[in-house]
């Protein structure tokens, strides 16, 4: 199945549209991707005529080009006539918005459909989906521009079972400022599947990093995508619901009792070194960190600070999290103390977490992230930083990114998130340092790297 | 391909659901899993004979196809220290419904284990490590992995036991032999990628592991509803 024409359509149609109702979600698609989208874009209606001034196509086979991706938003009962005409008109794949398929009831006429799709060789997304967010090629999103938070573009591709927890990871993205390379919602998923996702991500040039939110799997599906994603040198990430244990079916036996699904599941993905996230806190964080730094960490821990209670609160998020923070030698921290401005070298305290005082310079950050950066016993370095302590400039992220170039030891930054400190935050992020809005996040971005192998 | 005789026990135990005891033992016995020396007495003096053969202590247990759990419905003894107590138990399980013999076994020591195996929908076969014993449930020390299992498969599997300190000889007991272990689990495993399509799930608890073996005490065969 090629899904290429699904991702990235030089032409698209909307077959469904409304010549009444402008809030019709098909006009909705329509409009938006015929005013800001590159894919040129027909609207198809049985009866023809015109929208805002637009020819409106009463059969698929009308359009004049060849026509790559039809998003098909018609009656559940009209969709297997659609798509064979699709079919018959030589389209490049479909995304079924409309809805009324299995979660309805209707398995019956979903299968249907899936089954045609399938002898034709012809790839759609859906039914009952969202579809697929893909700039600045096209977005099928049923959704207004305006109401969207849309998070820039970036090497991120997401794909979730369900619509609304999509868009909502796309806001909280946005806000983390992690960027997208493409987002599908993939709704029943009838005939493409997450295994079809992950294989097409592991080979799309824009995408570095795959994260999925997934409900549930087919008999014996969850071993094949833990397998695959195994194999795949691009983190993978997984949000799976389904914690709580199901009915109340007797069990017979100890094993069954105790190995339930989401158990099976968790210990799947760490054998395979698929990277489960527990809840979407964890998702969001392991994203911007895996985006950062595709590698994998043991987990010792350098943390610098300008405060002690800062310091102490990251220790304990990070045993908590099953990470360690390991003693320095008086060796090292004699060298560390050499390392630093004179007016904190009495004042600061060098164990780790090393507390370099809100006296604390620029020069002070670098030569102790460098130094951590080049031992042995720490393999990530935390930086918690306080952007209201005088003696640091905003120039830091700068300067400490250039540090991980050099010793390529993952630095992890924490920086409060108001609009005031934008700047240091900028600073990180647009030279590839994660920077996290609180202690525990930053703990959560060092854990992703921990989980990112087979373990 | 699955070897004439357990074809044969699997085939027997299907219109019950579930395997009996001693037929679990001798199918685990057929693949090399230890087992401990056992008879499978319909009367007494069977009973007797095989007790003063290998010699007391000796565990009994009951075997209908009434009774899964066997503790729960007060059918296992053990620590049977001579012919009258093993007397006792055997008339006391012979009360039993469908009452089908009592197993006797030689008594074995060790850290108590639970090695099991289930059939997941998502992911196919499951196997199980965990501390045994007849609180599994309540403790839930246990880790899971899908099948095939790989030697380091096993060595994260005890690293993620919370107990897995009782295994490397802890307060002046001699540490568990991990060899027999992951040969016990790796063996395990191939076993349940060949029984994937007959069983639900399998338990052998407890697995009883010592410096010099790992023998399955207990073990009991779920089958798969035709």
């Amino acid at each position: 199945m090629n899904l290429k024409s699904l991702f990235r359509p030089k032409t698209m149609a909307v077959i469904g549209v409304s010549l009444q109702n402008e809030r019709h979600p098909a006009n909705v698609i329509f409009n938006k991707n015929n005013l800001r989208f590159q894919a040129e874009v027909f609207p198809v209606n049985d009866r023809g005529g015109t929208l805002q001034g637009e020819t409106v196509y009463a059969r698929i086979s009308d359009v004049p080009q060849e026509v790559d991706l039809a998003v098909i938003a018609v009656r559940a009962e009209m969709v297997p006539t659609i798509m064979a005409q699709c079919i018959e008109a030589g389209v490049g794949g479909a995304v079924v918005i409309s809805g009324g398929f299995a979660e309805t009831g209707r398995r019956d006429l979903q299968d249907r459909v899936a089954s045609l799709a399938r002898e034709a060789d012809f790839p759609f997304i859906g039914p009952n989906c969202l579809g697929i967010y893909s700039p600045p090629h096209i977005d099928t999103f049923f959704l207004p521009s305006e109401r969207m938070v849309r998070p820039d573009r970036g090497r991120v591709a997401l794909v979730s079972q369900s619509g609304g927890t999509l868009v909502d990871h796309m806001t909280k993205f946005a806000d983390q400022g992690i960027g997208l390379s493409l987002a599908v919602s993939i709704g029943n998923k009838a005939l493409v599947r997450e295994l079809d996702l992950l294989h097409y991500f592991t080979h799309d040039t824009e995408t570095d990093v795959i994260a999925f939110y997934v409900e549930g799997f087919d008999k014996n599906e969850g071993r094949e995508f833990v397998l695959k994603a195994g194999r795949c040198p691009k983190p993978v990430i997984v949000l799976k619901s389904g914690k709580s244990p199901g009915g109340s079916r007797a069990i017979s036996s100890h094993t069954a009792s105790m190995a339930g699904d989401y158990e099976v599941f968790s210990a799947a993905a760490s054998q395979y070194g698929v990277v489960e996230a527990r809840n979407e806190l964890e998702l969001v964080s392991f994203c911007e960190a895996l985006s950062c730094f595709n590698q994998s960490i043991r987990g010792e821990i350098g943390i610098i600070t300008v405060s002690g209670g800062h310091g102490a609160l990251a220790v304990d998020a990070c045993s908590s999290h099953g990470l360690s923070v390991p003693t320095l030698s008086q060796e090292h921290q004699a060298q560390i103390r050499e390392k630093v401005s004179p007016r904190v070298r009495n004042i600061a305290s060098f164990n780790n977490p090393i507390d370099l005082t809100g006296s604390a310079v620029d020069d002070d950050f670098v030569a102790v992230a460098k130094f951590l950066s080049s031992i042995e016993e720490v393999d990530c370095v935390l930086i918690l930083l306080l952007p209201y302590t005088p003696g640091v400039t905003s120039d830091l992220g700068a300067r400490l990114s250039q540090i991980y170039r050099q010793e390529g030891k993952p630095l992890i930054a924490y920086v409060p998130h108001v609009e005031k400190y934008g700047i240091f935050i900028e600073g990180f992020e647009l030279n590839r340092i994660p920077v996290a809005h609180s202690i525990e996040g930053a703990v959560h971005m060092a854990e992703a790297m921990r989980r990112c192998q087979p373990c | 391909m699955l070897k004439k005789g357990i074809r044969e026990i699997l085939f027997a135990s299907k219109d019950m659901g579930w395997v009996l005891e001693p037929q679990a033992k001798q199918l685990f016995s057929m693949v090399g899993l230890d087992v401990p020396r056992f008879s499978w007495a319909k009367a007494e003096a069977e009973a007797l004979r095989f007790a003063q053969e290998i010699g007391y202590p000796v565990v009994a247990k009951v075997v209908s196809p009434r009774i899964v759990h066997k503790s729960e419905s007060n059918g296992v003894a053990v620590g049977l220290e001579g012919d009258a107590e093993l007397v006792d138990a055997f008339r006391r399980f012979s009360k039993v419904e469908d009452f089908a013999g009592v197993l006797v076994e030689e008594m074995i020591s060790g850290v108590e284990l639970m090695v099991g195996a289930k059939i997941d929908y998502q992911f196919g076969p499951v196997i199980l490590l965990g501390i045994g014993g007849t609180g599994v449930e309540i403790y839930k020390d246990i880790t899971l992995r899908i099948t095939p299992l790989r030697q380091r498969d096993v060595e994260f599997m005890v690293k993620g036991l919370k107990a897995g300190r009782l295994l490397k000889g802890y307060r002046g007991s001699e540490p568990i032999n991990m060899g027999e272990l992951t040969k016990l689990l790796l063996t395990f495993s191939g076993l349940v990628t060949d029984l994937e399509e007959f069983i639900e799930s399998i338990d052998l608890n407890p697995v009883i592991c010592s410096s010099t073996a790992c023998v399955v005490a207990d073990a009991r065969i779920m089958l798969r509803e035709a």
